[in-house]
């Protein structure tokens, strides 16, 4: 799994960063690595945006990953730099920004936007692959996941809007029920395309989602 | 006060329904007009809800407009900006005023409409929202508990008969008729020897199904369609029959070739009825209905 992120327009940054003139710069080693929105290069090209500016940049570190324990070490190794700062510049996903907040006590500013949880289809292409919905009904979908493939999240088969197997928001999209439905036929399975399936519970893990192992 | 609209589909004859679009606004006088102007020549009046997701003068208000003037109505329920609550809520509603249909639909998505940045909200799909009418007819809502005064509705939903891959859509369609669905209305089709074909399947199910008809206004319009609007194929054949129209009369050829098959439809029996749609230009329904020697 990967958490997906794309950088925030330098202008939304720079609005948040307005009242700041110390910061002190996180990337992230693991996904935000792998979409090129918060590595190693892509610290370093901001940290030049923000020097370019006029800002002091106390210090960087980029944590293997942003959003376990690690950060608690990464933040007590980089103590001196993010002292002398008055705010953080976060370059991971919101995970990452999240969990740096709790060691930290200045204000603390995302560089990304967190789009989905995904996996990489093919090399650079993500997916959003799960919504984490609590309720899986991937055994009876061919392994394909309705409510992120689906446009519309629907459960219980197509919509009008299939048009020659592409879905109805865009042309280049498939149509996440034309493809269960093909899977289906080859697995001798396409009784289940006339299961019906009741309401979904929205309520399985109700917000906010905590659990204790 | 006007037939039922359960009455006319059980009685075997040739259904027509039509529909209306609301407007955008408070300006309600050209929806009246066209109430006034369809409601004693057609079987009951679909009143469209935020068609294409755009925001429009709700379905119910149109519905009860119609009622008012002695019509028969039928609610249009999308699940794309309501909830399970609100949906239920508004089915109790239409059911104390008299509105005795309901067609159900899953609704188009939000971004092909007029409101890109809204939620869709997709909590029922339209086979949910088909079985939910039926558990609030046994007494019952969607959290269990018990209605004081239950529901009765004719209910409806939609199918793409043109739809490709079609299969898909004909698995979904039994699962309509097997959450309750009594009639279906169609998505457009022109091509009759495939919507025949398609009757073919459907008569094995006991439910009605009104051949949905879309007036073509021009060539243009009639390619656009081809290439736009998921699930409607016009042959080649009548984009040519409207292209070879004297200038300003492919409204009139329009016209005739919508009139030519609802009679062929009604001649053959090949469904049950018709749903006719002159989106915009609901003035000439009559005039289809006319040229159809209804
Ligand atoms: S159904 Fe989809 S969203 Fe729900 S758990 Fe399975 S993969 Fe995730
Ligand atoms: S066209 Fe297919 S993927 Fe798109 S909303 Fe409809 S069922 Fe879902």
């Amino acid at each position: 799994m990967k958490s997906i992120t794309k950088s925030k327009p330098f202008d939304e940054i720079k609005e948040c960063l307005e009242r700041f003139d110390r910061i002190f710069v996180i990337g992230c080693g693991t996904c935000a690595t792998m979409t090129r929105t918060g590595g190693i290069e892509e610290v370093a090209d901001t940290i030049g945006r923000l020097q370019e500016w006029g800002k002091i940049v106390t210090g960087s570190t980029v944590i293997a990953t942003a959003c376990d324990e690690m950060t608690g070490a990464a933040t007590a190794e980089n103590s001196q730099a993010i002292r002398d700062a008055n705010c953080i510049l976060v370059m991971s996903c919101a995970l990452g920004v999240q969990k740096t907040a709790q060691y930290i006590d200045q204000p603390v500013i995302p560089a990304l936007d967190t789009l989905f949880m995904g996996i990489e289809e093919s090399l650079g292409i993500f997916l959003e692959a799960c919504d984490q919905c609590g309720q899986c009904v991937l055994g009876e979908t061919a392994g394909i996941c309705p409510i992120t493939a689906c446009h519309k999240g629907l459960i219980n088969g197509p919509c009008g809007g299939t048009d020659n197997g592409k879905c109805e928001v865009d042309k280049e999209r498939d149509c996440a029920w034309t493809l269960i439905y093909q899977l289906l036929e080859k697995q001798g399975r396409l009784d289940l395309m006339k299961k019906y399936h009741p309401p979904k519970n929205f309520q399985v893990a109700p917000r906010p989602r905590v659990i204790k192992i | 006060m006007a037939q039922s609209l359960r009455e006319a589909l059980d009685s075997g004859k040739f259904v027509i329904t039509s529909e209306i679009g609301p407007p955008k606004g408070t300006n309600i006088a050209k929806m009246l007009h066209h109430i006034d102007l369809l409601k004693d020549k057609v079987d009951a009046l679909n009143v469209t809800d935020h068609q294409s997701s755009v925001m429009r003068f709700p379905s119910i208000g149109g519905c009860l407009a119609i009622k008012e003037r002695g019509g028969e109505p039928i609610l249009q329920m999308t699940c794309r900006d309501r909830n399970r609550l609100a949906l239920q809520s508004e089915l109790l509603f239409a059911c104390t005023r008299g509105i005795r249909n309901i067609l159900c639909l899953t609704g188009d998505a939000v971004p092909v409409g007029d409101h890109k940045e809204a939620r869709g909200v997709f909590d029922l799909d339209s086979s949910q929202l088909l079985h939910t009418i039926r558990l609030m007819e046994s007494g019952k809502d969607l959290g269990g508990n018990d209605l004081d005064g239950v529901v009765e509705f004719c209910t409806g939903a939609i199918v793409t008969p043109e739809a490709k891959p079609l299969e898909p859509q004909l698995a979904k369609f039994e699962k309509k008729v097997e959450a309750g669905a009594e009639f279906f209305q169609t998505q457009a089709i022109y091509d009759l020897e495939n919507f025949a074909r398609f009757m073919e399947f459907a008569r094995q199910f006991r439910v009605k199904v009104l051949a949905g008809v879309i007036l073509l206004v021009s060539a243009r319009m009639a390619k656009y369609m081809n290439e736009n609007v998921p699930g409607v194929l016009v042959p080649q054949n009548l984009i040519d029959e409207l292209a070879g129209a004297p200038k300003g009369e492919a409204l009139t050829r329009g016209i005739e070739i919508a009139g030519r098959m609802i009679a062929a439809l009604k001649k053959d029996s090949i469904c049950d009825g018709v749903h006719v749609m002159a989106i915009g230009r609901e003035e000439v329904v009559p005039d289809i209905l006319a040229a159809a020697g209804l």
